[in-house]
C-alpha cells in the first residue's frame, strides 16, 4: 500500500520474475545476449541511483525480492509471469516451478501464472491440465515469438492455439497475458503484430487478454484493436520506466491509452527485476499529464488507483481493502 | 567518412523508425580505399528484429554499390545474433527468403511500414500547417515534401488537386483513422527515441571515445 497526500493506493504488480540469468545457466550465446539485452534496458531506463551491477542483475535472492517488492516497493500482491526460454537457458530462465517454489512460501504475496505452447499439441494440453491443478492457475503468459526447434513462432489464431484457449476456459484460467516480439528468429512478417489478439478476443469473450508492454513497439496497433474488444487490457511493463527517462513520451503513452481504451483497462507492472517498483509507484502517483497535452482525458487519483492495483485485482479476484482517504 | 558514401547511406532508412540509418547512429564505419567500400553497421540490441536488420543491410549494400567511385563492396552488420547469416546472404544477393529458407520475402513487411510512415507524415504535416482540402492548398514546407515522398512511395495520388486527407490505401482518411495516424506518429517517434537511447547505452564507451 502506498500513501501520498492523504490518498491510499493498493498496488498489484502484474508482471514480476524470479529468474536465473547467471552464466552457469546460460546455454549458449543467445542466453547471454538475452540477459545483456535486458540489462541494457535496465541501465538505459533506470534512474542512476537504481542501476545495479550486471552480477546483481543475473539473479536475485529470495530476501532481495521480498525487500524490493514488499518491504520498500509498496506492492501488495505480485503476479509471476514465467519466461521459459529453455533453448537459451539450461534450467529455463524463469519457469512456473521456479516461481511457484517462492510463491508457496509466501502465498499471501504472490500469484503464479503458467504458460503453454500450442506447438506441444495433445501432450501439452495434458501438461497444462496438471500445471493448472498443481499451481491453481488463474492466468498464463504466452510468447508467440518463442523459438522452438525449426519453428519461427506461432499465432493465437492457429488451430492448436484455439484448443489451448478452450482448455483455459474449461479450467477457469481466464487471464491470458501475451508478450509480443522481439523475435529470436528471422520472420518475413512483423512479430510484434497484435492482429491475432483481435480475433481471439472476439472468439473468447469469457477470457481476458492482457497485452504486455501495451503492444510496444506497436502501441498504435494495440490501441486500435483494444478499442474494439472490451476484454483486451494493456499491461504497462516496460512502458512504466519511461516516466523517469522520457516523461513526455510516457505521458503520450498514458494519454493514448486513456483516449483509446480508458482507465479501467490499463494495469501497472514493474517487470521486476528489470526495474524495481518503488520509484515507479512514487513517480506514477506524482505524475500529471503535461498541460499542453489537451487532447487527452484527465488522469485522476481514482484513475491512478485503478491502474496501480484495482484493475488487476478485479481480474484476479484479489480482495482489496477500502481505500478511503487517510484521516487527517 | 567519404561524403559520397555517406550520402548514399543516408538514403537507407530504418523501416520501423522511418529515419536514415546515418542519423540513427547505425553506421559505425564508412570508408572507401581505392574503390573498395568498407561499411560497418550496428543496431541498438543483440536481438533487434532480424527481418528489419536484413532490409537495412541489403539496402545499404545496394546504395553503396551504386556510388560511382566504388568498385567493390563490403557491408556488414556487427554484434547481432543473426549477423553471420545476414551478412553472407546479402553479400551473395540471396534475398531474405534464400538466406533463411523463409517462405516469403520481405515486400509485404516493407509495405506495412511504408503505410505507417505515410500515416505518421500526414499527422506531422497537419500539426505543422493545419487542415486543408487539397495538396495545392498546403503551403510548401519540408513536412509537405516528406508527406508527398511517402505518398508517392505507396503509388498514391500526389497531384496538386488530390485530397490532403487520403488514407494509406488511397481512400478517404476518416476522422477516426486520422486520430489513429496521430497514434502511429507518436509510436514511431517514441520507438526511435528508445532505440537511440539503447544504442547509446550499448555503445556508450565507444561513443564517448569518439567524441
Amino acid at each position: 500500500m502506498y500513501e501520498k497526500d492523504g490518498e491510499r493506493y493498493f498496488v498489484v504488480d502484474g508482471h514480476v520474475h524470479f529468474w536465473d540469468g547467471r552464466p552457469s545457466n546460460q546455454a549458449n550465446r543467445y542466453g547471454e545476449g538475452f540477459v545483456n539485452c535486458f540489462y541494457d534496458y535496465h541501465r538505459n531506463l533506470s534512474p542512476e541511483s537504481e542501476v545495479w551491477s550486471l552480477e546483481e542483475f543475473w539473479q536475485q535472492s529470495e530476501e532481495r525480492i521480498l525487500h524490493d517488492l514488499f518491504e520498500v516497493g509498496y506492492v501488495d500482491k505480485a503476479i509471476f509471469q514465467p519466461t521459459y526460454l529453455t533453448d537459451f537457458f539450461v534450467n529455463g530462465f524463469n519457469t512456473t516451478e521456479q516461481d511457484g517454489a517462492l510463491a508457496e512460501k509466501h502465498p499471501d504475496r504472490f500469484i503464479v501464472n503458467g504458460s503453454w505452447d500450442p506447438r506441444d499439441g495433445e501432450a501439452g494440453l495434458d501438461r497444462l491440465e496438471s500445471l493448472a491443478e498443481r499451481w491453481n492457475l488463474r492466468g498464463v503468459k504466452l510468447y508467440t515469438a518463442e523459438w522452438k526447434g525449426d519453428s519461427k513462432g506461432w499465432k493465437l489464431t492457429d488451430p492448436w492455439s484455439y484448443r489451448y484457449l478452450e482448455k483455459c476456459q474449461e479450467l477457469g484460467i481466464r487471464n491470458i497475458h501475451i508478450h509480443k516480439g522481439p523475435t529470436i528468429y528471422p520472420l518475413n512478417r512483423d512479430a510484434f503484430d497484435v492482429a491475432d489478439v483481435d480475433e481471439v478476443a472476439s472468439a473468447f469473450p469469457g477470457l481476458r487478454f492482457v497485452v504486455e508492454h501495451v503492444g510496444l513497439p506497436r502501441l498504435e496497433d494495440f490501441c486500435w484493436i483494444a478499442t474494439q474488444e472490451p476484454n483486451v487490457y494493456g499491461g504497462l511493463a516496460v512502458a512504466m520506466p519511461f516516466i523517469h527517462s522520457r516523461p513526455r513520451y510516457f505521458a503520450q503513452i498514458i494519454g493514448e491509452l486513456l483516449y483509446w481504451i480508458g482507465e479501467d483497462r490499463i494495469t501497472f507492472a514493474s517487470d521486476y527485476a528489470i526495474w524495481t517498483p518503488r520509484w515507479l509507484v512514487e513517480k506514477f502517483v506524482d505524475f500529471q499529464l503535461p498541460a499542453d497535452m489537451t487532447e487527452y482525458p484527465e488522469l485522476s487519483v481514482a484513475g491512478k488507483q485503478k491502474i496501480l492495483g484495482l484493475n488487476m485485482a478485479a481480474l484476479y479476484d484479489i480482495p482489496v481493502p477500502v481505500l478511503d482517504a487517510v484521516p487527517a | 567518412m567519404n561524403p559520397a558514401l555517406w550520402e548514399a547511406l543516408g538514403t537507407v532508412v530504418d523501416p520501423e523508425l522511418d529515419q536514415p540509418i546515418t542519423e540513427l547512429g547505425f553506421v559505425s564505419k564508412a570508408v572507401v580505399v581505392t574503390g573498395h567500400a568498407y561499411v560497418r553497421l550496428r543496431l541498438p540490441t543483440y536481438f533487434c528484429a532480424p527481418n528489419f536488420a536484413y532490409l537495412m543491410v541489403a539496402d545499404a549494400y545496394d546504395a553503396v554499390r551504386a556510388v560511382p567511385s566504388v568498385t567493390t563492396v563490403d557491408v556488414r552488420l556487427d554484434d547481432h545474433f543473426a549477423a553471420d547469416e545476414i551478412n553472407a546472404g546479402v553479400a551473395a544477393s540471396a534475398g531474405f527468403a534464400g538466406t533463411f529458407g523463409e517462405s516469403g520475402d520481405l515486400d509485404e513487411l516493407r509495405l506495412t511500414f511504408r503505410r505507417k510512415a505515410y500515416l505518421a507524415s500526414v499527422d506531422r504535416l497537419l500539426v505543422f500547417s493545419g487542415a486543408a482540402a487539397t495538396i495545392a492548398d498546403v503551403p510548401p514546407s519540408p513536412a509537405l515534401d516528406a508527406m508527398l515522398r511517402r505518398r508517392a512511395a505507396l503509388g498514391l495520388d500526389c497531384s496538386p488537386g488530390a485530397p490532403l486527407l487520403l488514407d494509406e490505401h488511397g481512400g478517404e482518411l476518416t476522422p477516426l483513422r486520422l486520430r489513429h495516424a496521430r497514434s502511429v506518429r507518436l509510436s514511431i517517434d517514441g520507438n526511435a527515441g528508445f532505440c537511440r537511447g539503447l544504442l547509446r547505452t550499448r555503445y556508450e564507451e565507444v561513443l564517448n571515445r569518439s567524441v
